[in-house]
């Protein structure tokens, strides 16, 4: 077992990350299975729906306890990367806890409206290997209502009312609260960039 | 879409061919669109679903959202489209039949992939929701008052409102920017402008005077009166920030 396995959290939507990874020339397979995850090469993270009926499934497909000890390189894409946090506003749910932090939800206005849906770019955009050749004028489609907050594990931010993390990385675990399968060529760089980390 | 082509009428009429569903996804993906709406207009009238087999081949090929929208009565319905590929489902008929489907969808996907459409045509009685558009025979007044619906549908757990509105539909004379500002009024969630753009200032005229957060359209790009490309220079000109 190896290759990059996309873990299936229960959410509809899994074909436009798998169309977007074959785009760039990797099959890559979709299991809640703990021993096709651990034995992968990459893993990632989706997500799309909410945050307690997520971690519920990850819980009872034993990923809860799983992810936190990958040593492999990992993305959480969206509420994926939210995941990543210890604790979610959205449902008051416990996370697996990678990353510090509380992932809160977006403050609506009626200039602002929530969720927020649209192309944004990035800014402060640190020098990793997974923004490889992205700059700040590079677009990115987001789709959320909930933000992850700032830290030192923030590669890139971006500002919608407020700042909050679009790009984040510790260690093998890397997320980002934009749609790369999405997000057209900038989308596919990213992509790219995460299947050369090892 | 009507029976795997893509066609577009005048004020929801009359409907022409206008080409391939492939080839015109991946000119608009090329010629930098940032999110594709393939309605099925023959679906609901005819109490039938869309047929589904080209959303798996479009979402091979595309690199932007997309959302798909007719006869999409059910999660079972919606799951088997963004299953396939689509990110939203945009529901119309379906939700003034069954308002709860409304509720279901979004507990069930998330409401950022659930987008509510509304087919609205002033009256004496002010802005009402119109049913079953696509097929003139059948089209009707829903009953509903337009800005309580788009009210409810927030409350149901809708996570966009795409605004036909009717009487602008395919003349290009612009957005019907008093009745968007209406319904701007009451929504918070994303909304989207649809219906009427025949000129670049059309779009720009409904982000900065309406303050909607996207703007569609169909004949204009259909036909080439206006290019993308160039759509989005002039936006960008005019002060409004878009994607290159």
């Amino acid at each position: 077992m190896s290759g990059t396995v996309i873990i299936d959290s229960g959410g509809a939507n899994l074909a436009s990350l798998q169309f977007a990874l074959e785009r760039l020339g990797v099959a890559a397979r979709v299991s809640a299975n703990a021993g096709d995850i651990a034995a992968a090469e990459r893993v990632i993270l989706p997500g799309v729906g909410s945050a307690a009926d997520a971690m519920h499934r990850l819980r009872a497909a034993g990923l809860a306890e799983l992810l936190p000890q990958l040593a492999q390189p990992v993305l959480g894409i969206c509420l994926g990367m939210q995941l990543l946090f210890e604790h979610s506003a959205e449902g008051d749910t416990d996370c697996l806890g990678v990353l510090p932090g509380t992932v809160r939800r977006l403050d609506p206005s009626i200039t602002r409206p929530v969720p927020h849906m649209g192309w944004n770019r990035l800014h402060e955009l640190a020098n990793d290997p997974l923004l490889k050749g992205l700059g700040p004028e590079a677009y990115f489609y987001f789709v959320h209502g909930y933000v992850a907050p700032l830290g030192a594990f923030t590669l890139a931010r971006t500002h919608y009312g407020e700042d909050f993390s679009a790009v984040v990385r510790h260690r093998n675990f890397c997320g980002v609260q934009f749609h790369p399968e999405r997000s057209a060529a900038s989308g596919a760089g990213v992509l790219a960039n995460f299947l050369d980390l090892s | 879409m009507r029976d795997g082509q893509v066609v577009k009428g005048v004020r929801f009429r009359d409907h022409r061919v206008v080409g391939d569903i492939m080839a015109l996804a991946e000119r608009y993906r090329d010629e930098g669109a940032d999110e594709l709406v393939f309605y099925d207009i023959t679906a609901s009238p005819q109490g039938r679903s869309v047929d589904r087999s080209w959303v798996r081949r479009v979402a091979r090929v595309l690199d932007i959202p997309f959302c798909v929208a007719g006869g999409i009565r059910s999660i079972a319905d919606a799951e088997e489209v963004l299953n396939a590929g689509a990110e939203k489902i945009s529901i119309n008929s379906p939700a003034l039949t069954d308002p709860a489907l409304i509720d279901a969808l979004s507990r069930r996907f998330g409401a950022q992939c659930v987008v509510v459409g509304i087919d609205s045509e002033r009256t004496a009685a002010g802005y009402r929701a119109f049913q079953f558009t696509g097929d003139p025979s059948r089209a009707r007044e829903s009953g509903r008052d337009v800005l309580e619906w788009v009210r409810e549908v927030q409350d149901r757990g809708a996570g966009e409102i795409v605004l036909n509105c009717m009487g602008s539909d395919g003349v290009r004379r612009g957005y019907d920017l008093e009745q968007l500002r209406a319904v701007r009024e009451v929504c918070r969630v994303p909304l989207v402008a649809s219906g009427g753009a025949g000129a670049s200032e059309h779009f720009a005229a409904a982000f900065r005077d309406a303050g909607v957060d996207a703007a569609l359209a169909a004949s204009v790009f259909h036909n080439g009166v206006i290019a993308i490309g160039a759509l989005k220079q002039a936006l960008r000109s005019a002060g409004i920030e878009v994607r290159p």
